[in-house]
């Protein structure tokens, strides 16, 4: 059998399909979360040497991973638009950039409340807190450059390459804490050794991690369809699709 | 179970600030852009269906071909 690898990348098919899943992964979102913050106040123990303090990590670090992994499609989708020019890949990077800013700042706010406790600063410039600005400040490039340039197809191009540029950006937050001394404690989680954690706090971030996949899926999926009835509205299927919906 | 009370578990050992700062922003923030994205969506839709009421005969697409 032969797979048809763009199948997905035709807008009505897409459009459809986006439409049935967002609400899926929206609700898995909620569950989730849900089973992540009773593991995370409920199950895992109080920390020796942070006490109830500690417990921002359950909130910090999914934040922080979807804040670098999100850059990190945007360029998987930037590629594939400027390669294939599917116009589905670059909806779909498009998509992501917001929801990619929110989880960014999120990283650096929660980080700051946790930071005060801990260190006694909101904000020290570290290598690792450094490099987290500036991806903050990539997307909100990105969201700029978009809103500058009229011809929606000038936007894309310069848009995918400034994505496919910064990315270099993603390697050096994650690795920061290993190439400078840095305050910032090191990775939570790591492949190569045993985890430093309880297991029950492990599983809760676990848990909060995949809750915000769900979300950052759920979210992207349903803002990818509403640009795309912003950028094809007047298009036949587009038409049909909305008639469909209105019965 | 890690808490006595509920004024234990909103106290957080001394971290209630930090903890419910946290969380509480992060959840609102979530919150605020799935109702802005929804309010879009409707909106964007509701445009769509009007432009089409009053012109049933489909429109140029407003881009054609490649370049």
């Amino acid at each position: 059998m032969k797979i048809n690898w763009f199948y997905f990348s035709s807008p009505p098919r897409f459009y459809a399909l986006a439409g049935r899943l967002s609400p899926l992964f929206f609700a898995l979102a909620l569950l989730l979360a849900t089973l992540g913050l009773y593991l995370g106040f409920f199950v895992a123990p109080t920390d020796f040497q942070q006490g109830e303090g500690y417990r921002i990590i359950f909130v910090h670090v999914p934040v922080s991973w979807m804040s670098m992994f999100i850059y990190l499609v945007i360029a998987f989708w930037s590629a594939m638009a400027l390669v294939m020019k599917t116009r589905i890949s670059m909806v779909m990077a498009q998509a992501l950039v917001p929801t990619g800013a929110l989880f960014t700042f999120l990283s650096l706010w929660t980080g700051a409340l946790w930071g005060k406790p801990m260190w006694g600063a909101w904000w020290v410039w570290d290598a690792r807190l450094t490099s987290e600005l500036i991806l903050l400040f990539l997307y909100l490039a990105l969201m700029a450059l978009r809103a500058a340039i009229d011809d929606e197809r000038r936007a894309d191009r310069a848009c995918a390459l400034f994505a496919l540029v910064g990315v270099v950006n993603v390697p050096v937050i994650y690795f920061s804490v290993k190439w400078w001394n840095t305050l910032h404690q090191g990775a939570s989680v790591s492949l190569t050794r045993a985890p430093s954690m309880a297991s029950t706090m492990l599983a809760g971030m676990l848990v909060m991690a995949l809750a915000a996949w769900a979300y950052t899926i759920a979210t992207s999926l349903k803002r990818a369809r509403t640009l795309l009835l912003e950028r094809e509205g007047d298009s036949e299927w587009a038409r049909r699709q909305l008639a469909g919906d209105a019965r | 179970m890690n808490w006595g009370s509920i004024s234990d578990f909103l106290h957080m050992g001394g971290y209630g600030l930090y903890v419910w700062g946290s969380f509480g922003v992060t959840l609102l923030l979530l919150a605020l852009e799935t109702a802005l994205l929804s309010r879009r969506a409707g909106r964007v839709a509701d445009e769509i269906r009007q432009r089409t009421q009053n012109a049933p005969a489909p429109l140029k697409p407003r881009h054609t071909g490649q370049h």
